[in-house]
């Protein structure tokens, strides 16, 4: 190690290693987040075509609930807030409060998808399931395709909660959980979508 | 977002303000729901806008997405996302409901 590389190591508190390497990562997560956009927004396609065709089945109105709806975009929006507190306290490099807002963000994404497990047995249960209609296939496939996004979202935080705890807040790590924060901001705004074309539509 | 894709921002602040913003834009239109105190057509526009707005909000003050902060590349990515996802998500409606109504009328 030179005498430069320790310095900088000791000033920062990092390892040194090349930024170049996390300017192409941060890239190349955008460019997913892009591509996933465009699949979510297909997805969004099909359902504004299928919503019509319930196939003598129950529609929109009768299967959803406003206040079902209002608590989970309650949860999500909180969610969102509380990652972003996370990335404040990792850029004043407080650990034991990243971890903090980490586990309440990831509390509050399991309480979502609580609500949303509640929503999809319900209507299963009730012959509401995605073989009924076009509709509820679209319905299930678009908003099942977010929570199974979200399911993913919190398994990541509980795999960088470990990571925090282990290696600390190194630049690897915080590379890591600012990628998880722009994915799990993402997820909010695919949310803000589903409540304006699906929940809210729907119940009108 | 800075070129690194690390977090910079220190201060809760734009948090706060975008929290304080998508509470609004989400409680007029769930509120409009709710009462149906305007006409179906006019709802829905309210919702529209309401969710293209707070988008924008959570792009700025969650994502952090700037015209001069974030990376150039990044930009032309999402700008390039959005021009995809007009031609296919507009070309989708359009031929489906035509088709739809050639059929049915």
């Amino acid at each position: 190690m030179t005498a430069g590389a320790a310095t900088v190591s000791a000033a920062v508190g990092r390892t040194p290693v090349p930024v170049e390497e996390y300017e192409e990562k941060a890239f190349g997560f955008w460019l997913y987040l892009m591509s996933d956009a465009i699949i979510f927004s297909l997805l969004f396609a099909t359902y504004v075509v299928m919503v019509g065709n319930t196939a003598g089945g129950p529609s929109g109105k009768e299967l959803f609930s406003l206040q079902r709806a209002a608590g989970e975009t309650t949860l999500l929006l909180l969610s969102s807030s509380t990652f972003g507190f996370a990335s404040v306290e990792l850029a004043r490099q407080n650990k034991s409060r990243v971890l903090l807002w980490l586990l309440v963000t990831a509390l509050l994404g399991a309480g979502f998808l609580f609500l949303e497990y509640h929503e999809f047995s319900g209507m299963i249960a009730q012959g509401a399931g995605p073989d009924r209609s076009g509709f509820l296939s679209a319905f299930f496939t678009l908003v099942g395709t977010h929570g199974l996004h979200v399911s993913i979202g919190i398994l990541w935080i509980l795999v960088m909660l470990g990571q925090v705890l282990v290696k600390g807040l190194t630049l690897p790590v915080a590379s890591r959980l600012a990628r998880l924060g722009l994915f799990w901001h993402f997820l909010d705004i695919i949310w803000v979508a589903i409540f304006s074309v699906v929940y809210l539509p729907g119940l009108l | 977002m800075d070129v690194s894709g690390l977090p910079v921002e220190r201060s809760i602040r734009p948090y706060l303000i975008g929290l304080t913003l998508a509470v609004i834009l989400t409680a007029i239109p769930f509120a409009l729901v709710a009462t149906g105190a305007l006409a179906r057509f006019t709802t829905i526009v309210i919702i529209a806008v309401a969710a293209i707005i707070q988008i924008l909000v959570h792009l700025g003050f969650f994502l952090h997405i700037g015209f001069r902060s974030t990376p150039r590349e990044n930009l032309v990515a999402m700008a390039f996302a959005v021009v995809l996802i007009f031609f296919m998500v507009g070309g989708t409606l359009w031929i489906i409901f035509d088709l739809y109504h050639r059929m049915m009328v």
